[in-house]
């Protein structure tokens, strides 16, 4: 690097890329020195800025402009109005959708006000392919500072002061973990790094393995030296190229520099990492399953104890953490437990990460304190629901969690609270739904999920979700009973209580948060054979309003049933028994005379 | 090239950090920011002679250690042309409907003085982590 007087960064997440970030950067880079500035301006290829919705994201800095839904085509008007006059081009600023004031600076969006980024500190900032970067912005002084500076003793004892807990789901406090892995004596020990992202919806883990891969190769090192293991794996989906991409220059950087490998710091620790990918099995996210992925057997989990600290992989002391909770290490490394120990709430430390998803205005990544209230993420940072629409419910920690009601908009957000309304902190993924969405259908569409990645191995999960989700689809055609109702109840609770692991222990969530806030749509679906959302076709009737209905004979045209009948200028009729319910009526016409009820 | 010592790495990252500063802080760190909203709506409001007298009055002052960057819109529309000041380790103060004459006050009062132009204030901007 040399002295580059402006930076420009371009996003490089998979997301931005998908939009053709890649080219925008060629062709930013080619216009720059094209413009003969290439000494002076610098374009930068970084990991994701959270703010998905509106990719590919350009910020210029030191300007702190920051351009959103930036084309390949664009890049010329950047370079020569922009990098070279110092204008910014206003119709690439991001145009806050309450105010419809434009915003140029990040630190003024909404979206980000409210953010804190301890986890996600350097997506979007740093060149995640350069490890001098990683280094210039404090990277791996973390691992120096406890290898020359601290005990392994002192750094659990410091971890456990923090309060870190698990960033993918359990909220197991890390320094427990490390504790636990550290005591048991064993001639090898491993560190495994879980990047088995599953949830649908979350995807925090890539975000950061893409954009910062050197700060989870860091503190993995530093969970070796705590530990006293001095291997550790990577288990990651297959279906993660770019981050997988990243990781291999990173560790291979690393191991050039010295950072991994033999006697690192001149110490005699050393450390070193490999990758295993993962065939994308959901039940692998669990730790002992994922350990026997590794080992070559088949991903299935085994009751604890023992836990993995006692007899991990190959037998060995192992310790398994999540990516984001590797990602806030070095930072309570550096700045101390305490300063960590002051964001949050009381039980829960620090920040979280939540991929929002669903009808929300603002697509994306935040990063947040705990105890943060949900109606603060939703609407203040999220920009609230897409298209005016109300809100209804949100659906957190994926298909281990449970829909949270609009009623408990005001609750903080961490591990304990989140649990006591039903639902979970999981990885973080957040799916809101409007009142266009069906809760039975949002149940039975998780119940598939857990249906579909159950691994079969004990009967709760294999079975029980089976006859749960055939209740719900009898629900959702109109064939369900009240008997279905209590059924539903009595076999989500015995499965909690009796599945193998993590994943059939939290399958019913889904199904008893939305009875318990949803109950009259259960209700409406199974004694008035109504969907009160109109989304399930079989409890649906589509009806022309005499009153409103012209005659246009607009709906008749696209019937593809030809179950409409009428004259022009006369009110038509549709005939249920042939209706096939598609809806085509409805979006034809154009003076509001179809009624769905 | 290896690293073999934590004192390697620190010096290192010290020979790295000039250059990624300019993209953390803007410009180094030591410097007052002065930001002048220059978008459409700064501009059409008068900002470009904003921006010149304040450059002006800093020459004639003989002030070192500001540097003048101009920026888009502040989302303050409504208040333009507007002022961000940034000194170092202060909370950054953003001055709107700024004219020629109240940026060289802005000038002399609070980046040679340190005294805030109380009646030009329209909020403090958020802070950036």
């Amino acid at each position: 690097m040399s002295a580059y007087r402006m930076h420009l960064l371009v996003c490089g997440g998979t997301g931005c890329r998908a939009s053709e970030s890649k080219l925008l950067a060629e062709n930013l880079q080619a216009l720059v020195m094209t413009a003969g500035m290439g000494r002076e301006v610098q374009v930068v290829i970084t990991g994701c800025f959270g703010f998905c919705e509106k990719g590919p994201i350009v910020k210029v800095l030191p300007d702190n402009v920051f351009y959103v839904e930036v084309k390949p085509s664009d890049a010329e008007e950047i370079v020569s109005e922009h990098v070279l006059k110092g204008r910014p081009v206003d119709r690439l600023l991001y145009v806050e959708p309450e105010q419809k004031g434009k915003v140029s600076s990040h630190g003024e969006m909404p979206f980000y006000k409210k953010q804190l980024r301890i986890a996600l500190r350097n997506c979007g900032f740093i060149n995640p392919e350069d490890i001098e970067e990683y280094i210039s912005v404090d990277g791996y002084q973390a691992l120096g500072k406890v290898l020359t500076e601290m005990t392994p003793e002192a750094l659990v004892t410091l971890m456990k002061k923090s309060g870190l807990r698990g960033r993918g789901g359990g909220g197991f406090p890390t320094g427990l973990k490390w504790e636990a892995a550290a005591r048991n004596r064993a001639d090898v020990k491993y560190i495994i790094c879980n990047a088995d992202e599953g949830d649908p919806g979350a995807f925090m883990d890539r975000s950061i393995l893409e954009g910062d891969p050197h700060s989870v190769l860091e503190s993995m090192a530093i969970a070796g030296y705590a530990t006293g293991a001095r291997f550790g794996y990577i288990y990651i989906r297959a279906e993660y190229p770019l981050a997988v991409h990243r990781l291999e220059i990173a560790i291979a950087q690393a191991q050039q520099m010295g950072l991994l490998g033999e006697r690192i710091f001149g110490t005699g620790f050393s450390f070193d990492i490999a990758i295993k990918f993962g065939a994308g099995a959901f039940v692998c996210g669990e730790e002992t399953a994922l350990i026997h992925s590794i080992e070559g057997e088949r991903g299935e989990p085994t009751n604890k104890p023992p836990f993995p600290a006692e007899s991990g992989l190959w037998g060995k002391p192992t310790c398994v953490n999540n990516v984001e909770t590797f990602a806030n290490v070095p930072p309570i490394i550096l700045k101390g437990a305490e300063w960590f120990a002051s964001i949050g709430s009381e039980k829960s430390k620090g920040t979280k990460v939540f991929a929002l998803a669903g009808k929300i205005n603002n697509v994306g990544l935040v990063e947040v304190p705990m105890g943060i209230r949900l109606r603060e993420i939703i609407f203040d940072i999220g920009g609230g629901i897409r298209d005016g629409k109300k809100f209804k419910s949100v659906q957190t920690g994926g298909p281990s969690g449970g829909c949270i009601p609009a009623s408990a908009l005001d609750t903080p957000m961490d591990y304990e609270n989140l649990t006591c309304i039903g639902s979970m902190m999981g990885s973080g993924g957040m799916i809101v739904l409007d009142e266009d969405d069906c809760m039975v259908n949002v149940a039975k569409f998780y119940l598939e999920f857990t249906c579909d990645e159950s691994c079969g191995k004990c009967t709760p999960c294999r079975v029980g979700n089976k006859r749960l989700h055939e209740a719900l689809t009898r629900i959702t055609e109109g064939k369900g009973t009240m008997a279905d109702l209590d059924n539903l109840k009595e076999l989500g609770a015995i499965i909690k209580d009796t599945a193998l692991c993590g994943l059939g222990q939290t399958s019913p969530n889904p199904v008893l948060s939305t009875m318990k806030y949803f109950w009259d749509e259960y209700l409406a679906h199974v004694v008035d054979k109504k969907c009160p959302a109109g989304v399930c076709t079989a409890l649906l009737s589509y009806y022309i309003l005499p009153g409103k209905c012209i005659g246009c004979t607009a709906c008749k045209r696209v019937c593809p049933a030809s179950c409409i009948s009428g004259e022009v200028k006369k009110v038509h009729e549709i005939d249920q028994a042939r209706c096939i319910k598609c809806g085509a009526c409805l979006k034809a016409c154009k003076f509001g005379a179809i009624s769905k009820k | 090239m290896g690293i073999k010592s934590l004192d390697e790495l620190k010096a290192l990252r010290d020979k790295l950090k000039t250059d990624i500063n300019v993209r953390a802080s803007g410009e180094i760190k030591s410097n007052t920011r002065v930001i002048v909203g220059m978008a459409t709506c700064g501009i059409a409001a008068g900002a470009r002679p904003v921006f010149s007298a304040m450059v002006d009055e800093a020459r004639l002052l003989d002030l070192a250690r500001v540097t003048f960057v101009q920026s888009g819109c502040m989302g303050a529309c409504h208040s333009e042309p507007t002022v961000e000041v940034r000194v170092p380790g202060e909370e950054p103060i953003l001055y709107g409907n700024v004219t020629p004459e109240t940026a060289r006050d802005i000038i002399r009062k609070h980046i040679r003085s340190g005294e805030l132009v109380q009646n030009l204030i329209i909020g403090r901007p958020f802070e950036t982590v």
